[in-house]
């Protein structure tokens, strides 16, 4: 029970912010919820490296050496998730302030100029 | 696999567990209800802390200090200075008219990822493949060999990404 529950607890974080990501009007809560994501997804690799083992370890076949490291596989996914999560919410961040700037809203409904 | 190791700290690492799963799961329903942006904000940064929390009871300490220092220490305050920007047309984090479908749909998705976990026989690492809680205890120069050896390319890779990100956002806020 003790994989099960760190994978339940990401999944209900994922669906959180899925809801969130698809009914909120405001940019930057949309963002809000991405992360929230985001540590859904982290949690779920960072338990599974915890608890699982990799395949690749799992068949003696392609032992490498020193092959225990490859027990920390989740870890660097997670590293991975939020280097590429921060350079988002950078740029994510970014665009909002320009269109912010340009039409005085923030609010994705009202962005739909590439719509039309 | 006992997360601790006698029976009392396994009793407070329990109980250290359900405080933080309880918190983070409230903080990130607030985040997606609140109407004020800016506690939203503040929601989102209990949510991070518990996930770093939580991170810690993996036994992955070294993702803890990285989730501290680049979600609660750059992120959320990236996030508040935008807030604090945007601030004059306030009118809080309304919904869409389609809110309820999507959170029909996102129930959906909870209860069959629930349901997959829970009937799932994960292999679970047994005593047989050596002793595993080592490695998390010295995990960093394994982290290293991980990053700079095996997944060399993914890591020069990400390395221009963010580089590419921080050019474009100083791009596109630059004054004309």
């Amino acid at each position: 029970m003790d994989l099960e529950r760190f994978l339940i607890i990401g999944a209900i974080l994922f669906s959180i912010g899925l809801y969130g990501a698809l009914s909120k009007k405001h940019a930057i809560a949309v963002l809000m919820s991405l992360e929230i994501m985001f540590n859904g997804i982290n949690l779920t690799a960072v338990a599974f490296s915890r608890y699982t083992i990799p395949y690749s370890l799992s068949s003696t076949t392609t032992m490498v050496e020193n092959a225990s490291r490859f027990f920390l596989t989740g870890h660097v996914f997670a590293i991975f998730i939020i280097t590429v999560a921060a350079a988002e919410v950078a740029l994510g961040l970014a665009i909002i302030i320009t269109i912010y700037r340009s039409r005085q809203t923030v609010l994705v409904t009202e962005t739909s100029e590439l719509k039309q | 696999m006992m997360l601790g190791q006698g029976t009392e700290s396994t009793i407070v690492v329990e109980i250290a567990f359900w405080i933080i799963a309880v918190s983070t799961l409230i903080s990130a329903i607030a985040v997606v209800q609140i109407r004020d942006l800016f506690r939203a904000a503040l929601f989102l940064i209990v949510t991070l802390l518990g996930t770093a929390g939580m991170f810690i009871l993996l036994r992955a300490e070294f993702l803890a200090g990285v989730q501290l220092l680049v979600y609660v220490g750059a992120i959320s305050v990236l996030i508040i200075f935008a807030i604090l920007m945007t601030r004059d047309l306030e009118e809080g984090s309304l919904s869409h008219s389609f809110r309820l479908p999507v959170a029909i749909i996102s129930l959906i998705f909870m209860g069959l990822c629930i349901y997959a976990i829970t009937q799932t026989e994960w292999s679970i690492i047994g005593p047989e493949l050596g002793d595993s809680s080592e490695i998390f205890a010295n995990s960093i120069p394994n982290l290293a060999t991980l990053l700079l050896r095996d997944y060399v390319l993914a890591f020069e890779v990400v390395s221009v990404l963010l580089l590419a990100a921080i050019l474009g956002a100083l791009a596109l806020v630059r004054e004309r």
